[in-house]
């Protein structure tokens, strides 16, 4: 994958509530961000825990759904036009001297910027990772929790396990390249889109894919290549040929490559003042759900109170030789202007 | 107060008096039982409060609903007495109830 270079005042780490509101801020005081998630859409949490679940304690806002936050939060910041850089994990955080830090992904996207905020939430979600016994010796070569490339499915057995959407997709896409498909799932109803779901029912019928109403309880092969599993079912133990297995158990938070930013944690969370929120790195700032500091609630409220301390700070680092007047939205026509709204 | 008794996969117990009206998984929570992660604080959104409810207490408590067999697939060795206990309200009706933590939530 070839390098993409970009160069701005602010990135910001994960595009949950507080994340999105830190454009807002950052956006008032005339600084660029961009806006790096590992989903593959704004919200964290509010878009892939509850979406549908009502929110009672947004100031102003008896009640809203998290999909409902989210949107209105998109609508609030669109004015400061961030770039958002879905499905990218942030790997490494680098100081390249006294002004710039340097920031890569995981899909080789270098941004080089002033100041960095980490809005991380409950940290990174990434796949599930089923307990079965061994199955970290088998990761290296024949057990994919997420696909990058198809091509290396050509020809091969495989075994998908789960009955989501990204099973049942992953089925679909792999079934004309794959010799053979064995799809396994714990009960025989899916939940995913109907036209999926019933499209898996007629490749089912047709033979075109093998399925066992079942959970994986064993791996067997030799040096980390996988020869096949064992499947619990209601009927007795099932041996299936395979030589990947690919299982799909929706996604949970990990901190993942937080923990190796250098960064004063405690007990996984990033240490901060209540200041500024700044870590203990200059111009690396945590906010939201993924610092603490001495009475921190894990509420998107606090988080916003956050992010507009972060902010003031954060301008003295983008603008060192500017002063930093404090202005309402109400009544400063130039924060009107930035608005769109004079 | 509903006595709601824990059994953890070491077998390690826990009988706990739980306000009537809180959920089980909040029961858990609250009183720092191991086993019960609830990543999603009790949206159904997650399958990290997995529990094996007692064969004596599987007709008693009632069944799931849709969306919680749905969440279910993404546990792991779920089974036919298994539930997600976000979603077990306690009451009087549940005094003794006995639920199985598994050897992991993940």
């Amino acid at each position: 994958m070839e390098k993409e270079l970009f160069e701005t005042d602010v990135v910001i780490i994960g595009a949950g509530p507080v994340g999105l509101f830190s454009v807002f801020e950052l956006g008032l005081l005339d600084m660029k961000c961009h806006v790096i998630d590992i989903l593959d859409k704004p919200g964290g949490q509010c878009a892939e825990l509850y979406p549908e679940k009502p929110i009672y304690d947004i100031p102003g806002m008896p009640s809203v759904l998290g999909s409902e936050l989210v949107d209105l939060l998109m609508k609030q910041i669109a004015p400061f036009n961030p770039t958002f850089h879905f499905s990218s994990m942030v790997q490494e955080i680098t100081k390249l001297d006294n002004v710039f830090w340097e920031i890569k992904t995981d899909h080789n996207e270098v941004f080089k910027a002033k100041v960095v905020v980490i809005a991380g939430g409950g940290g990174s979600f990434l796949p599930k990772k089923p307990p079965i016994k061994e199955i970290e010796n088998f990761e290296s070569n024949s057990v994919f929790y997420s696909i990058k490339n198809k091509e290396i499915f050509r020809d091969k057995e495989l075994a998908i396990v789960g009955g989501g959407d990204s099973a049942l997709d992953w089925v679909m896409n792999l079934e004309e390249i794959a010799k053979k498909i064995t799809l396994i799932h714990r009960r025989d109803q899916f939940r995913a889109a109907p036209d999926t779901v019933k499209k898996i029912f007629s490749l089912i019928e047709s033979k075109k894919i093998d399925f066992i109403m079942g959970q994986v309880s064993k791996l067997s092969g030799e040096g980390g290549i996988l020869e096949s599993l064992t499947c619990k079912t209601t009927e007795g133990d099932i041996e299936v040929g395979c030589d990947s297995l690919l299982p799909f158990f929706g996604l949970t938070m990990k901190l993942g490559p937080i923990a190796n930013w250098g960064l004063n944690l405690d007990e996984n969370l990033i240490m901060v003042d209540t200041e500024k929120f700044e870590t203990n790195e200059k111009g690396i700032f945590a906010i939201g759900d993924i610092n603490t500091y001495p009475g921190k609630l894990k509420l998107i409220l606090c988080g916003f109170h956050e992010a507009a301390l972060m902010s003031q700070q954060a301008f003295r680092y983008v603008y060192p030789d500017e002063k930093l007047t404090f202005q309402y939205t109400t009544s400063s026509s130039n924060l009107k202007k930035k608005l769109g709204v004079s | 107060m509903t006595k709601i008794n824990f059994i953890e996969f070491s077998g390690a117990e826990h009988s706990i008096d739980v306000d009537n009206g809180n959920t089980v998984m909040e029961a858990a929570i609250q009183n720092n039982v191991p086993g019960i992660d609830a990543d999603c604080g009790g949206a159904c959104a997650c399958a990290t409060c997995h529990v094996y409810v007692d064969k004596d207490w599987v007709g008693k408590i009632g069944e799931a609903e849709e969306m919680e067999k749905d969440m279910l697939d993404f546990a792991f060795d779920v089974e036919e007495n298994s539930r997600l206990s976000c979603q077990i309200k306690v009451s009087e009706e549940l005094d003794g109830l006995t639920v199985r933590l598994p050897e992991k939530q993940f």
